[in-house]
């Protein structure tokens, strides 16, 4: 351990941008969305409204996860954005810790440092370290930016804690994962898919209702985090389970990091073939070689998450089924089938923002692999430029189109067997995610335009999904004017199923995402390698 | 003789910084070029604009007969290129890298590809992640020494090689002599010296010499010391003489090689018992170039 602090100060030195942005980012959007929901929720019978649509819609239960007190802004905030916040900080963490271990063993830099005077656990007790800091100090600034507006000190800090608690145990999730393979990419695909299997564990849980297996929500960290009960009872124990999990994890890592070697993984590396199939021989062979295993990882990621969600929406009926008042009210806004259509247009809103997503990094591949000067020994081939690009641009463009037609799939296959119509509900859903794709084409056309024109801040493009991201699922909450609104190609995608299919905004969002990729390849053509 | 690459008055700036400023350079078909300068003198970046990877802002080169930034996919076909420092996909194994690139480029001589793993006792069934820098370096040179090219660009390519896999290396590049024509970049003299038939050196951005080895060492000096049957006779006073030491009948010196002839006259008429002359190095050409940006010496 001797060293750990050396090294703490070295992380907080590299990362002195970094984890300020996505603490004060963090903590910003939570505070901000509470304000909101004073002007939006700010009357007794408002609150009491949500909670009686909220408290029991399953697609609401599935997104977000059950609301527990809707009599305080706390309470609501801790249903809207809980799991969100948690998520994000947890996705923080993991980043973090695989940033300062395994990366930093990849890259050459710890052997550096290993031949100085540092324990051998010393780089991993400081990833460690600086990660739960900074995720405590996200749960800190949320508890008392609370407090500040006036919500109930104990609640607050539940819920502060139960963001700081979601970060600390993908803590040690992401301990663990740089401890398994050789590279951090591999390492934080790990993590990354432990956080989906944890959302999506918690989502069948707390829609599942009374007889269904409820008891999933207890096994997902992001779980745990509903189930502290910030506002509605603080449930501290809960948090005490975070903590131990946590403390398990980096125990474990701690354990294989003593086993292992530098730069070694705990998956073997095996031999490979001393000769290339016949299929890698172009610039497309290479390029399906590098990008094949992210498009079928999204794929099958994908098509699960739809199913899900697929599997939600027969609920939403029996909800209102068993409610004949409210199926009353619902006919005549269009009937129980329009509410059902509602709430697969919505979900599919999300898998259209998170095939974007798998654009971006199917995009940016192209600057990894000049920035990682391997494009470089390629373009000194008989390969042209143009090919180049496009051989990567084919898994974004087409990629996406595979990938969001898997969720589709997904979700018909599921909802159509339990309202038995699965052909019909196939075609319809499947449909229904296309129509989200020249809006993730236009995402790839931004990245593909700032990699041609700065590709230096090529990485920028992931700020636009951001923004595009808080815009769908904030800008409704926080009442921003249709002009901002407009900025995010997402906005103009007709809200199908359910919604007039118009093909007017789809041929538009393309001809923009074509121009953005002409200019951005243009510019490519005519600019320096390296 | 018709030129491989002919490259005159190139300038490339990067802000500020003038990487190369009005360099010439002119390679002959067939021949073993060696490309000399110290590290930040130009020497990867006149290769990558000679690849079509960077644009140069002013003057000419021409690569093979043609425009290596229009014409680079065409042109390429024709050569191959080791970068100085190699970098692999982690995924993929040394010998499927050597085939993408052969086949990348138009062709590969398979038993080449055989001989040359053979030699440099490469194991190809290894991923990219798992090779030593030396290792990578040997996947980039097999790639491009058993690819069916006409030019081999290489740039400081032994660097990371031990100097079992040099001798290897050097043994291969001489193979290739007058079949393709060969451009080799490195700060190192005794590698230059030994394969190539001629020599570019840099410096700035600019060339500052050019030549055969045997045109460059009239510009040098060799060195002579000998044992005398008397008095050394007439030496100091010598037109082109350095340097000169007498112990009794002893005597040290230096000589500009347009001199020797008049210095070893003047030997003669002493009477000579022994003498060894050293030829001179490329070390001593390289160090007379860059003697001024050598850090001062002060005891």
């Amino acid at each position: 351990m001797t060293g750990t602090l050396a090294l703490v100060r070295l992380a907080l030195r590299r990362d002195r941008l970094l984890i300020p942005v996505w603490v004060l980012g963090l903590v910003g959007i939570t505070l901000s969305t509470a304000s909101a929901m004073y002007e939006l929720y700010g009357t007794e019978a408002l609150r009491q409204q949500l909670g009686v649509t909220a408290g029991s819609n399953p697609a609401f239960l599935a997104m977000l996860g059950p609301i527990y007190d809707y009599t305080t802004i706390g309470g609501i905030l801790a249903w809207r954005w809980g799991v969100f916040g948690g998520l994000l900080t947890a996705l923080m963490a993991m980043f973090l810790v695989t940033r300062h271990t395994r990366a930093e063993e990849e890259t050459g830099r710890l052997e550096l440092i290993g031949s100085t005077v540092t324990g051998r656990h010393a780089p991993l007790a400081a990833a460690v370290l600086v990660a739960a800091l900074a995720s405590l100090l996200i749960g800190v600034f949320v508890a008392l930016g609370l407090i500040g507006l006036g919500e109930d000190a104990a609640g607050s800090f539940a819920l502060g804690l139960a963001f700081a608690g979601a970060g600390w145990v993908f803590t040690g999730v992401g301990a663990v994962a740089a401890q398994l393979t050789e590279s951090a990419r591999t390492a934080n695909a790990i993590a990354g898919g432990v956080l989906g299997a944890s959302y999506l564990l918690r989502a069948v849980g707390d829609a599942a209702g009374d007889q269904g297996p409820q008891w999933l929500t207890w096994l997902s960290p992001l779980g745990w985090l509903e189930l502290v009960k910030a506002f509605a009872g603080d449930r501290w124990w809960v948090l005490g389970l975070s903590l131990v999990m946590a403390v398990v994890l980096v125990g474990v890592a701690a354990v294989l990091v003593a086993r292992r070697d530098l730069t070694a993984g705990l998956l073997p590396t095996r031999l490979g073939p001393a000769r290339a199939p016949a299929s890698l021989g172009s610039a497309f062979g290479l390029a399906w070689r590098l990008q094949r295993g992210m498009l079928l990882g999204w794929t099958l990621s994908l098509f699960v998450l739809g199913a899900v969600y697929g599997a939600v929406a027969r609920a939403v009926e029996d909800m209102l089924k068993a409610n004949p008042a409210l199926e009353k009210v619902m006919s005549q806004l269009g009937g129980a089938g329009a509410i059902v259509d509602v709430y697969l247009a919505s979900i599919l809103g999300i898998i259209g923002l998170f095939s974007a997503i798998y654009v971006v990094q199917a995009t940016l591949r192209l600057r990894v692999e000049e920035s990682d000067f391997r494009a470089e020994p390629v373009l000194a081939t008989s390969v042209r430029r143009v090919s180049w690009v496009g051989s990567h641009l084919v898994f974004a463009t087409l990629g996406v189109v595979v990938v969001l037609a898997a969720a589709g799939l997904g979700a018909g296959l599921v909802h159509g067997a339990r309202v038995g119509d699965v052909g019909g509900q196939v075609a319809r859903l499947v449909g229904s995610a296309l129509a989200h794709v020249p809006a993730v084409w236009v995402v790839a056309g931004i990245a593909l335009l700032l990699f041609g024109l700065v590709p230096k801040l090529a990485s920028v493009s992931w700020a636009f999904l951001v923004v595009f991201l808080v815009l769908g699922q904030l800008g409704p909450l926080l009442e921003l004017d249709q002009w901002a609104m407009d900025l995010s190609p997402f906005t103009h995608i007709p809200k199908v199923p359910g919604a007039d299919p118009t093909a007017t905004p789809l041929v538009w969002l393309t001809v923009v995402a074509l121009a953005f990729a002409v200019v951005g390849i243009g510019a490519f053509r005519r600019r320096d390698i390296g | 003789m018709t030129a491989a690459i002919s490259v005159s008055g190139l300038v490339k700036t990067f802000g500020p910084t003038r990487a190369l400023d009005g360099l010439d350079l002119t390679v002959r078909e067939g021949e073993v070029h060696g490309f000399l300068g110290p590290n930040g003198a130009g020497k990867s970046t006149t290769i990558r604009v000679l690849l079509g990877l960077l644009r140069a802002d002013a003057g000419t080169a021409i690569l093979l007969g043609g425009d290596p930034w229009r014409d680079a996919a065409a042109l390429h076909r024709r050569l191959a290129y080791v970068p100085g420092d190699v970098s692999l996909w982690p995924n993929l194994t040394g010998g499927e890298v050597i085939d993408l690139l052969g086949r990348l480029r138009g062709g590969l001589n398979e038993k080449r590809r055989k001989v040359l793993l053979d030699r440099f006792e490469l194991d190809p069934r290894k991923k990219g992640r798992t090779y030593s820098k030396g290792n990578r370096q040997k996947v980039a040179l097999v790639a491009a020494l058993a690819s069916d090219v006409e030019l081999l660009i290489l740039d400081e390519p032994t660097s990371g090689l031990d100097p079992l896999m040099e001798a290897v290396f050097q043994e291969a590049v001489n193979e290739e002599r007058g079949r393709r024509t060969v451009l080799l970049s490195s700060h190192i003299l005794a590698e230059v010296e030994a394969l190539c038939d001629r020599v570019s050196i840099i410096r700035n951005g600019r060339t500052v010499e050019s030549g055969t080895l045997a045109d460059l060492r009239h510009l040098t000096r060799t060195s002579v010391s000998a044992e005398l049957a008397g008095a050394p006779n007439g030496l100091a006073s010598l037109a082109g003489v350095h340097d000169l030491v007498v112990e009794g009948q002893r005597v040290k010196f230096e000589v500009d090689t347009d001199h020797l002839d008049g210095a070893l006259r003047a030997l003669v008429s002493s009477g000579v018992r022994t003498l060894t002359s050293q030829p001179p190095t490329l070390e001593e050409l390289f160090l007379r170039h860059y003697e001024d940006e050598l850090p001062k010496v002060t005891s």
